[in-house]
């Protein structure tokens, strides 16, 4: 029998019967993280504060929401008139969910820049693809809720997507509407899988998300491995645990981010019609196609993608294609060196490329199609495909700086 | 870094510059609502009892509500503002909520729709659309029925109910060349040909309290949130004070 550490009290009886220290110690007072995190290091914290600022803010809603086609949208205003701080739950709930993507998106984009996605963290970047798409599903389900005309016109055109597909298009949307409209069934089904199916998964992804991260070491803006270097009782020289070091770091950007939030919250909860789009005032009618559907920012990029295919059924697999392209980050991406800070110049031009098509993108995804706009839509398409094509060229053979041995 | 910051916001700057447009309306007037003005508010209830409130709703709003916000007693409510009977013909009482009479399918014979709710028009139209849109009206013959238009909402199905208080107006046409290069008439002035018994400054004033009252009506609580916010921001920034001190001592044995 090996030496157990036997604790004394109420700790060493829960410890002889479960890991608590010891899960304590891998995950926050012994997980070594590098010391030289940076701004873009308090994203992965912040989305499990949005995480479990949903989740909380979405069970008060759901005492008082009414998933039924007739009393839905009312039941939003009576949650947000007559019960008390009906308002602050609702706009704490609609602001996260924008939120929520705000983070992921820098959250992805500092996997980008530093490489976090390359070997051995291939698994955490795969499980955080399956966050973005779970929270996508999410999202999309989430904002059918309200039952307001861009809830409902919003949904029908992207469940109406499906029906592109080929031979089993028409039976498939039919399958996912539950009705041949947009209905109370899809109503119903929805809030259904708002409420519990994503949640699960989405909270399934995001212990094994970081159960992998833990596993192999969170990388650093130097791309450095921190394990190569360890002092005589094992512990990386450039390693600080995390516990207190980064939560202490990040209840301060918490706070920031938590300052951010509020004056959108308090001060701006429509975000300029972003956030809550000003047709969602007016409860859904099947019979009223709005002037303009868009929808929500955070999916526009994509939606752009789609609108520049001239063929519907190639717009929908451009589209599709644009989200899965990201899963292959780790096998696109050739070169041995991580961070942005040691790569060519030909990788910065192509980060600036991804940035401006993505941004260019759902600028444009939100805009009524013009002739001019569907032009640059194509333009920003190319680029924002192009990322990935360049950068599986320009990685064989990159002309990088040389890496330092120890973070900077 | 920064100098990719640099070169990101300077390739998208020109796509800022196509903004989207729509056709000319007439007026395209701005205002301003003042939160603090509780009399105007309390001006513009008044106004919606006695003429918006026979056709269209307010069902998310309740009475007794509109009068705690707005500093009017339930009494005086339920004397001023409520005009409606419940399905057993008695007084509806001061907590209902804002419903109207008139039955859907009545409605629909006299105007061919059901007049919207209003709870919420003030945040699904904007306040400025609203300010024009009720003194938009115009005379137009060709309207059956009606006998005027709208020089923001075309054809839109809804009679000039405060045509007794702004009397009617006659519009004055401009030619115009639109990008493509058409020609097109677009209304440039009203002239009015009938007076109403307010001039039109007291008109614009009715509209401008009646818009304050929507705006109210649309989100209620919209004061609270203001004020509520500025405390949460002003005790997050003291706690970031103490954030900051507890990273910088925690931090100073990280070299």
């Amino acid at each position: 029998m090996s030496e157990k550490q036997t604790g004394t009290g109420l700790l060493g009886w829960i410890d002889a019967r479960f890991p608590l220290t010891k899960m304590y110690e891998e995950h926050l007072g012994k997980y070594y993280a590098p010391k030289n995190f940076n701004f873009w290091y308090f994203f992965g914290s912040l989305a499990l504060l949005v995480l479990v600022l949903q989740i909380v803010t979405g069970i008060f809603l759901t005492m008082h929401y009414k998933p039924d086609g007739d009393l839905a949208f009312a039941s939003v205003e009576y949650i947000m008139r007559d019960v008390d701080w009906g308002w602050l739950i609702r706009y704490l709930h609609s602001t996260g969910a924008s939120a929520f993507f705000v983070v992921v998106y820098l959250h992805m984009f500092r996997a980008l820049i530093y490489g976090s996605y390359q070997r051995p963290r291939e698994l955490i970047w795969i499980f955080g693809m399956f966050i973005f798409l779970a929270l996508m599903a999410e999202a999309f389900m989430g904002y059918l809720l309200p039952w307001g005309q861009m809830s409902y016109w919003g949904a029908q055109v992207i469940i109406s997507l499906f029906g592109a597909i080929p031979i089993v298009g028409d039976e498939l949307t039919l399958w996912i509407r539950g009705d041949f409209v947009i209905s109370d069934a899809t109503l119903n089904r929805f809030f259904a899988l708002h409420v519990i199916a994503v949640p699960l998964v989405l909270l399934m992804l995001v212990v094994m998300h970081i159960i992998a991260l833990h596993e192999v070491g969170s990388n650093n803006p130097d791309g450095v491995d921190i394990k190569k270097n360890k002092d005589e009782n094992g512990i990386p020289l450039d390693g600080i645990p995390f516990h207190p070091y980064y939560t202490v770091k990040d209840i301060v950007g918490v706070v920031v981010f938590l300052i951010l939030f509020s004056v959108v919250v308090f001060f701006m909860p429509e975000m300029g019609g972003y956030f809550l789009e000003y047709a969602n005032f007016v409860p859904a009618d099947q019979f009223k196609t709005p002037e303009h559907i868009a929808p929500v920012w955070y999916f526009t990029p994509f939606y752009a993608i789609l609108r520049a295919v001239p063929d519907k059924l190639m717009g929908v697999i451009a589209m599709f294609a644009a989200i899965a392209v990201l899963f292959f980050m780790p096998w696109i991406d050739r070169g041995k060196v991580r961070s942005v800070r040691y790569r060519s110049g030909a990788f910065k031009l192509l980060l600036v490329m991804l940035v401006v098509s993505f941004i260019g993108l759902g600028y444009l995804g939100a805009l009524p199609a013009t002739e001019t706009r569907t032009l640059f839509a194509r333009l920003f398409s190319v680029g924002y495909f192009g990322f990935f094509v360049g950068l599986w060229w320009i990685s064989k053979n990159e002309n990088t700086k040389p890496v330092p041995e120890r973070v900077q | 870094m920064r100098a990719m910051l640099i070169i990101v916001a300077g390739l998208l700057l020109p796509a800022v510059a196509w903004g989207a447009g729509g056709g000319p309306t007439y007026p395209d007037d701005r205002i301003e609502i003042d939160w603090d003005d509780k009399a105007a508010m309390q001006r513009g209830a008044r106004t919606f009892v006695n003429y918006c409130l026979s056709c269209h709703s307010a069902a998310y709003a309740r009475f007794n509500r509109v009068g705690q916000d707005l500093g009017i007693p339930d009494d005086v409510v339920r004397d001023n503002l409520i005009f409606t009977t419940d399905m057993n013909g008695e007084k509806t009482k001061v907590g209902a909520l804002m419903k109207t009479t008139m039955t859907s399918q009545y409605a629909e014979q006299a105007f061919g729709i059901t007049p919207p709710d209003l709870s919420l028009v003030a945040r699904s139209r904007g306040v400025n659309w609203l300010y024009n849109y009720l003194r938009g009206f115009y005379v137009d013959e060709s309207r059956e029925g009606l006998g005027v238009n709208n020089g923001v909402f075309a054809n839109v199905g809804m009679p000039h109910v405060l045509a007794e208080l702004q009397g009617l107006q006659k519009p004055q046409y401009n030619t115009v060349t639109d990008s493509h290069g058409n020609e097109q008439e677009v209304i440039v002035g009203f002239e009015l040909v009938k007076a109403g018994s307010m001039t039109q400054s007291e008109y614009d004033q009715t509209i401008h309290d009646l818009v304050a009252f929507l705006d109210y009506l649309a989100e209620p609580y919209k004061q609270t949130r203001k004020n509520v916010g500025t405390g949460v921001i002003i005790f997050l920034f003291f706690f970031l004070i103490l954030a900051y001190a507890l990273k910088k001592e925690y931090w100073k044995d990280v070299h």
